[in-house]
């Protein structure tokens, strides 16, 4: 057995294939946060109970309607997302003039109401969700055993990461959605409707973070306080990177998941706060974030 | 950026014009404040009002920052929960009596503030929100992992409260309870008279017009930096004697829901009013007290009334008497 960096390789690349996983979903939820802010101007501070949500109507499809779980990762978004136009018609669009430090407020509340409803019926201990039989078993790929449903988290994610960045910089949508970003007026003026683009952004925003919960049910347990501690994580990917960027979402959600999986085999103790602390380091050398603009 | 206190709690911008009558009320404010403090332990539970005067003064020192330095920070807890930690720590395993425990609990806050905010005050709005929240968490993970400080889960347990000076026991409820008031006192006075010295009147002005401040020749990091730390200091001194009072000093105290609760005190208080922050932290605790009996619901109730309050009510308890009367509170 030949070690690499004093690291069994076995040790090294399970972490760094764990990393990744990580890497993938806080490339997701920082891509929905980055969507929402960019027409909302709200950090959307329930994007982890949403998180938490896509993940719980993926198992309730499952254990109440037998709904297998290919069904619910297209289901679950759908749902968690018409709840996030609710959200926008009934609540975010009567404080859409006001600082939008008052947005981050609102969704801090919806955090609380959504995850304590979950854990008043649910309780705080994890729900199993199993991995769907297409995808039990894995690959021996010659140094180390991949799972297959990992792999396939890691390609789903990529998947859907960079079709949204398609969306966006690509498409005519996603024109209209810049343009509305830039100067809401103008592009009313030009006979768009943009407040049907806000709600529509906050709806796919919202599917994003739910598409992310149906991804790690199976590999982390369903639990109410799921997307709680995860936010903050995001978060701190988010500043790191910088919102200007849809691109610099998805490269920063991987490369720190990477990070934090390697300081894993390397320094486990730092492994909860590498992350933040790349963050200070970051904020002391480029304030705006490694892909940001200034605001 | 607009601003989050002027926008709309304009009866807080108009305490620049402290005339002879507003002055007159608050002078009879803190009057009644003291008189109440001096019956309260004799009609309440001191225990519960306690409770309250630490919260009072964690929310007091949070809406230094955010109603009179307009800076959100969503990482408070750092402050209260590291102070609570370390004055735990210092009066159980090195016996401080609690006056020196505090302040050195007090004074790690200090620290801890200065070194986060020169951090914060790099990014404004939501990014400062953000940072400060990322930066509290970091604080979480030392608590979680340090367990032969922190105590892990369990806390830190049986803090002894010790003698006042090393001459009077505070064991009994009633005598510590004038200690707590003391600090709470000094806190608010020390509180108004920051928000009225040409320092408050500087930070106000920054924070409704940050450019225009700097142009006038003020450095306006300095002053943000210098009230961040002032207001971290004081929710350390929240968190210092909350340790002593309870005898526990645990993982709620530096967890992010904490940061969450002080801002919904402020809220529901009055954000930008000198008070509004005692009369928040006394409905929500007394909510916590009062609805324990309905377990995690309680979560949802405060999710709720966080929602109503950022939607119908921003102006808070306060703010709405203070327009009511026509006088800054």
């Amino acid at each position: 057995m030949f070690e690499l960096l004093g690291v069994p390789p076995q040790a090294l690349f399970g972490q760094v294939l764990l990393g990744l996983i990580n890497g993938s979903f806080y490339a997701i939820l920082s891509l929905g946060l980055a969507v929402i802010f960019g027409l909302l101007n709200i950090i959307n501070f329930s994007h982890g109970a949403q998180y938490m949500m896509g993940a719980f109507v993926a198992w309730m499809c499952l254990n109440y309607l037998g709904i297998n779980y290919w069904a619910a990762l297209l289901l679950a978004p759908i749902i968690v997302g018409a709840t996030g136009i609710a959200i926008e018609r009934l609540l975010l669009k009567r404080i859409a003039h006001l600082d939008h430090l008052y947005g981050l407020l609102l969704t801090f509340g919806l955090a609380l109401i959504i995850q304590g409803v979950f854990r008043n019926y649910y309780g705080s201990s994890g729900l199993p969700y199993a991995i769907p039989p297409q995808l039990a078993g894995g690959q021996n790929l010659g140094f180390m055993f991949m799972p297959n449903y990992r792999g396939w988290v890691i390609v789903a994610s990529l998947i859907v990461c960079l079709g949204t960045w398609f969306l966006i910089e690509k498409t005519k949508l996603g024109a209209y959605l810049r343009a509305a970003t830039e100067n809401p007026t103008l592009t009313q003026a030009f006979g768009i409707n943009v407040p049907l683009l806000v709600t529509l952004t906050y709806g796919f925003g919202v599917a994003l973070a739910a598409f992310a919960g149906v991804l790690a049910a199976p590999i982390y347990s369903v639990n109410p306080n799921m997307g709680g501690d995860l936010i903050i994580v995001v978060f701190a990917v988010v500043v790191i990177g910088g919102m200007g960027s849809i691109m610099g979402a998805i490269v920063t959600g991987f490369s720190l998941g990477l990070i934090e999986g390697l300081t894993k085999v390397f320094y486990p103790e730092a492994a909860a706060t590498v992350i933040f602390i790349i963050m200070v380091l970051v904020l002391l050398v480029k304030p705006a974030g490694l892909f940001g603009r200034a605001h | 950026m607009t601003d989050l206190a002027s926008t709309d709690a304009p009866a807080a911008t108009v305490l620049t014009e402290t005339d002879d009558s507003t002055a007159r009320l608050h002078r009879n404010l803190f009057i009644a404040i003291a008189v109440v403090l001096a019956i309260a332990p004799f009609v309440a539970y001191p225990v519960f009002v306690m409770k309250v005067l630490c919260f009072a003064l964690f929310a007091l020192a949070f809406n230094l920052l955010l109603g009179y330095g307009g800076l959100l920070s969503f990482g408070h807890a750092a402050y209260f929960g590291m102070a609570s930690y370390v004055s735990a720590y210092t009066a159980k395993n090195w016996g401080l009596t609690p006056e020196l425990a505090i302040l050195l609990g007090t004074a790690v806050a200090a620290v801890l503030g200065a070194v986060f905010g020169a951090l914060a005050i790099r990014r404004q709005g939501i990014y400062f929100a953000m940072i400060t929240l990322a930066l509290a968490q970091m604080v979480f993970f030392f608590s979680l992992q340090t367990p032969r400080f922190t105590g892990g889960e369990d806390g830190i347990q049986a803090v002894p409260r010790g003698k006042f000076l090393g001459l009077i026991s505070l064991a009994d409820d009633r005598v510590l309870y004038w200690l707590v008031a003391a600090i709470f006192m000094a806190g608010l006075l020390t509180i108004y008279r920051i928000i009225h010295s040409p320092f408050g009147q500087v930070c106000k002005a920054i924070r409704d017009n940050e450019p225009r401040a700097i142009s006038l020749g003020y450095r306006a990091n300095q002053y943000k930096l210098a009230v961040f730390v002032l207001s971290a200091t004081l929710a350390g001194l929240a968190g210092a004697t909350k340790a002593i009072v309870f005898q526990l000093a645990s993982l709620t105290d530096v967890y992010w829901s904490m940061s969450g609760e002080v801002v919904l005190m402020t809220l529901v208080g009055g954000l930008g009013t000198v008070f509004g922050p005692i009369v928040g932290a006394l409905v929500i605790v007394a909510m916590q007290n009062y609805l324990a009996t309905l377990g995690a619901w309680v979560t949802v109730v405060q999710g709720v009334v966080f929602v109503v309050c950022v939607l119908l009510f921003r102006e808070g308890i306060v703010g709405v008497i203070a327009k009511a009367i026509k006088k800054p509170l």
